[in-house]
Parts: structure tokens; C-alpha cells; sequence
């Protein structure tokens, strides 16, 4: 049975240095006030994994320096430009990048998720993403010889990191059309959410709610984070705030700005 | 990657020459699936669909309203592996005469002199989708380049590889290429109004085939305006906001 956590330090209590940990893409709910928590335990050489992009909350936990290696298909802050600090720890050499794209995080998942050692991917031959990942192969389809292949190990993260809408007491987590998060808790060897809000009813006994909530099963641990995926956008409970994503994307251009930014962002939660 | 510049009449006039030209490249399509932060093509997509009278799906990734997708993140490629998608948009830092196109950055890999976000999808989608289209903003020598520093995904397969999909055609401010996958080369189809031969060629750093006397792009008549104004008022303002406004202003 999951637990449910009464503060995001006990909730991230587990992630330690050179962790495998998981995150998703902006739209599908980034764990934002947990990450201050992380920050706070003072963890590095993370292995972040964006799935199948990251944006603005890896960009803080790369110009944080706690993070050793990005494998994603991208990083980004979308209206606001590309990412500052992960540009600028790219230039420096001061981060390893696994550049995917983004149905081969999506395919290295589902592997996971099945047991298998790896798995095939369509696309990718003559891209110069394959000449630099040297854990990617191209094998001959053994049912149609002749058919290169491009085939990717499984990703197994240590961790998943996410924020939903709507948990219960059990642990149960709701996560509406965002089924990503489904495969990546199966994926992941632990799965630590935080949630808008904690229902005393048992997710599971709505039969419209069930088929889209992630079971207890493969939850570790939850925590109430109201706005926890802000200045990020909450599907059905807030808009992101894009003021403040550009007034990030302005500050961290520069190593200074970004350290103001830092300072004052960790004092507001 | 800059833009281009500020937003007067000039620019709206542009805008809506580029939505509509994209929707032509739409002509015949089921199904066109649109990318994030991808305000132009967007519209053009939602215009065609308009104009298509219900025949046309238009699938835009990460909005509610605008998606009908329901197994998350991953559905677009699956969507688009089993031939449900017949046209995607794609941009790039830079492109290529042999419709290369580069997500990553300038400069050596992987300590990129200017790094980008990333490949996103491109490396699956490009070899997938019958009909990707590229567009660009920016039509300089510093966009569209000789050859790419970082191939993202390639615009050409050789024989053997799995490649249904790819480079369709490139819209840029000044001009409409068609891709010849064949010859692996970009043919001039048309010059926008007020634009000319000699200013594509000297803004473009790959070569091209082109007709001494090229065509010129066909301008969208009153009642199209009147569509597309009505198009984004009533479905682009939902994702894409600023853009809407800023394309509305004035002509509202």
C-alpha cells in the first residue's frame, strides 16, 4: 500500500545521489513544489529522465548543479525559448546529455513496463542521435530480412516524480487522459506523486474515475501539494503562469540571475 | 532563433499569407496533427479543417479541446505508426538543402556553441507521416544552410530503410519550396507577393531548383480572411492566446 506523507521532505526522503529519476512533460503534471524539496535535501548527480521533454523544472535542477546527466528529447521552456542553464551546462561540458526523441522514451518505458530487455523503434536510422547513443543498436528484423531496426534497452528509473490532480487516503492516483503517467509508474521502481487534493472516497469505487487512476499498487508514496505544479499549468485546476515562466527564462540567462532566482524561489515554499 | 519582426499590418498580412498557404498544402488530408508552439501551422490546420466541411480531423497536442487523444503522450506516434496521421508540421534551427533538419544546435556535439531544446518527436515522425511540412519564420543563410551541424532527422532514406513518411514541402516568409525526395533537393514553387528570385536566392544558403520566372504565391481573398479571422477568434485564441491577439488586433 502506498503511503500518504505529510510534507514533500518526507516524500522525496528516498531520492539519493545518482538516482535514476523520471519526470514528465510540462503539460502532464511536473512535481514543481517537490522539487524545492529535493533541492532542500541537498541531492546531486541525479540522472533525470524527461518524458518524454523537461522544461523549466529541470532547467533549475541542472543551474542547481545537482544533476549529472539529462536523457530526454528535449528541454524547453516552450513559449519562452529554450532552456538557459541547460544550454549554458551543455556549452560548459558540466552535464552529460542521452538526446532521444520522444517515442523512444515512450517505447524504453513500455519495455520496462513488460519486463523486456529492450525494445524496437521505427524512424531514428540516419539521425545523428543514433551515432551518438552508444546503448542504441540497429539489428535486421529476423521476420523480414533485410529490415534494419533500431532497438533501445528498457529505461528503468529508481524513481517517478509527478504531480496529479486527485489521490485518496489509500494511495489510489487519479490521472485523467494523462495515461503516460500510467506506463511510467509500472516502469518505475518507486512512484512518488503530489496531488491538488487527497479524497477521504476510495478511487477505485468510481467506476469512471477508475480505468484512469494509477492503483496503490504502484504508488510509494503521496503528498497534498495545492498549486504544487506551479508557475506550470495543472490540467482542470489552473492555467500556467506565463509571467513568471518568462520572468525565470529572463533571470537564468545569466549564472547570477539564475542564483537570484534560486534564492528567492526556495525561500517561497 | 529569432523572429520575425514586430507586429503591425505588415506582419499580419504576412501571417495570413503563410496560414494560407499552408492550408493549401493541406488539400486531400484526413488527418493533420499539430506539434507545440506551432501558433502558424495551427491555424492553418484549423482553417483547413474549416474549410474542409467536417472531413478533416485536426489532432493539436497538449489541448483538451483540440485533441481527442486519450492514451496520453505516447498516442501521437502510435497514432501516426499505424498511418492514422497524414500531415505534421516541423521547424528547425537549421535546414538543409537535402531537408535535413536540426533540432540539437550549432557547432560540435555535444558541446553545442548554441544549444536548442532537442529532437523532440522528429527523428520517428519525419519517416512516419506521408506529409511533414516544414516551416520557418526566419528565411536567412544562418536557417537554411548548406548542411546541418546536427542531423535531428534526415530528409532522405536510403533503400532498405522503413521510411513511409517525410519532407513534403517548406513555407518560409518569403517563398514556397516543394521537396523533390527523389533527387533529395528543394524546388522553388512560388515567391511570395512583393518578394523576389533574386532576394530568395540571396537569403538562401542551400541551392534549389527554380523556374527563371517563378510563380507567385496566390494572396487569400476577402472571404478566406473573413474564415481565418473567424477561425482564430473562435479556436486559436484557446491555445494560443497572445498570438491570436496579436493577429486579431486591429482587424478584429
Amino acid at each position: 500500500m502506498a503511503e500518504v506523507v505529510g510534507t514533500l521532505d518526507a516524500l522525496v526522503a528516498d531520492i539519493g545521489a545518482g538516482a535514476v529519476l523520471a519526470v514528465p512533460k510540462d503539460y502532464s503534471g511536473v512535481a514543481m513544489a517537490a522539487t524545492r524539496a529535493l533541492l532542500r535535501r541537498g541531492v546531486r548527480g541525479l540522472h533525470v529522465v524527461g518524458v518524454p521533454t523537461c522544461g523549466i523544472q529541470v532547467d533549475i535542477l541542472v543551474g542547481a548543479g545537482v544533476v549529472a546527466t539529462v536523457e530526454t528529447s528535449a528541454v524547453t521552456l516552450g513559449e519562452c525559448g529554450p532552456a538557459p542553464r541547460f544550454g549554458a551546462a551543455v556549452r560548459a561540458g558540466t552535464v552529460r546529455v542521452l538526446d532521444a526523441t520522444c517515442p523512444a522514451i515512450h517505447n524504453a518505458l513500455l519495455a520496462s513496463e513488460k519486463g523486456l530487455p529492450f525494445i524496437p523503434i521505427r524512424g531514428v536510422i540516419g539521425s545523428d542521435l543514433l551515432a551518438h547513443r552508444a546503448d542504441w543498436q540497429v539489428v535486421e528484423n529476423p521476420f523480414r530480412p533485410g529490415d534494419r531496426v533500431v532497438v533501445l534497452p528498457a529505461i528503468r528509473p529508481d524513481f517517478a516524480l509527478f504531480h496529479a490532480p486527485l489521490a485518496d487516503r489509500l494511495g489510489n492516483v487519479w490521472i485523467g487522459r494523462k495515461r503516460e503517467l500510467m506506463t511510467l509508474a509500472h516502469a518505475s521502481a518507486a512512484t512518488l506523486v503530489t496531488v491538488e487534493e487527497i479524497s477521504d472516497a476510495n478511487l477505485l469505487d468510481d467506476p469512471v474515475r477508475s480505468p484512469a487512476t494509477i492503483p496503490d499498487l504502484y504508488v510509494t508514496r503521496v503528498a497534498a501539494a495545492p498549486r504544487g505544479a506551479a508557475p506550470l499549468g495543472m490540467t482542470g485546476c489552473y492555467a500556467a503562469d506565463g509571467a513568471a515562466i518568462e520572468r525565470y527564462a529572463r533571470m537564468a540567462r545569466t549564472a547570477e540571475g539564475f542564483a537570484a532566482f534560486l534564492e528567492e524561489w526556495m525561500a517561497a515554499g | 532563433m529569432s523572429d520575425a519582426g514586430p507586429w503591425g499590418p505588415e506582419r499580419r498580412a504576412q501571417t495570413a499569407l503563410l496560414v494560407a498557404t499552408i492550408a493549401d498544402l493541406l488539400a486531400g488530408c484526413r488527418h493533420v496533427a499539430v506539434g507545440q508552439q506551432s501558433p502558424i501551422p495551427g491555424t492553418a490546420a484549423l482553417l483547413a479543417r474549416r474549410e474542409s466541411a467536417g472531413r478533416l480531423r485536426v489532432s493539436v497536442l497538449d489541448s483538451d479541446r483540440l485533441s481527442s487523444f486519450t492514451n496520453g503522450a505516447s498516442e501521437l506516434f502510435d497514432c501516426a505508426a499505424e498511418g492514422r496521421i497524414d500531415a505534421f508540421f516541423l521547424s528547425g534551427g537549421q535546414i538543409d538543402g537535402r531537408a535535413n533538419v536540426n533540432l540539437v544546435g550549432t557547432g560540435a556535439y555535444p558541446r553545442s556553441d548554441v544549444r536548442w531544446s532537442g529532437s523532440f518527436g522528429s527523428a520517428f515522425l519525419y519517416f512516419i507521416v506521408p506529409r511533414v511540412i516544414l516551416f520557418r519564420e526566419e528565411h536567412s543563410r544562418r536557417v537554411l544552410v548548406e548542411k546541418v551541424d546536427f542531423v535531428s532527422a534526415p530528409g532522405t532514406s536510403p533503400p532498405g530503410v522503413y521510411r513511409p513518411g517525410g519532407p513534403h514541402a517548406l513555407v518560409t516568409p518569403l517563398a514556397l519550396f516543394r521537396f523533390d525526395r527523389a533527387a533529395a533537393r528543394f524546388r522553388l514553387e512560388s515567391v511570395h507577393p512583393g518578394r523576389t528570385l533574386a532576394e530568395v536566392l540571396e537569403h538562401t544558403g542551400f541551392a534549389f531548383d527554380y523556374a527563371a520566372r517563378p510563380a507567385v504565391t496566390a494572396t487569400p481573398g476577402a472571404a478566406r480572411l473573413a474564415a481565418m479571422r473567424d477561425v482564430v477568434r473562435e479556436e486559436v485564441a484557446e491555445i494560443y492566446p497572445r498570438f491570436a491577439a496579436r493577429l486579431l488586433d486591429g482587424a478584429g
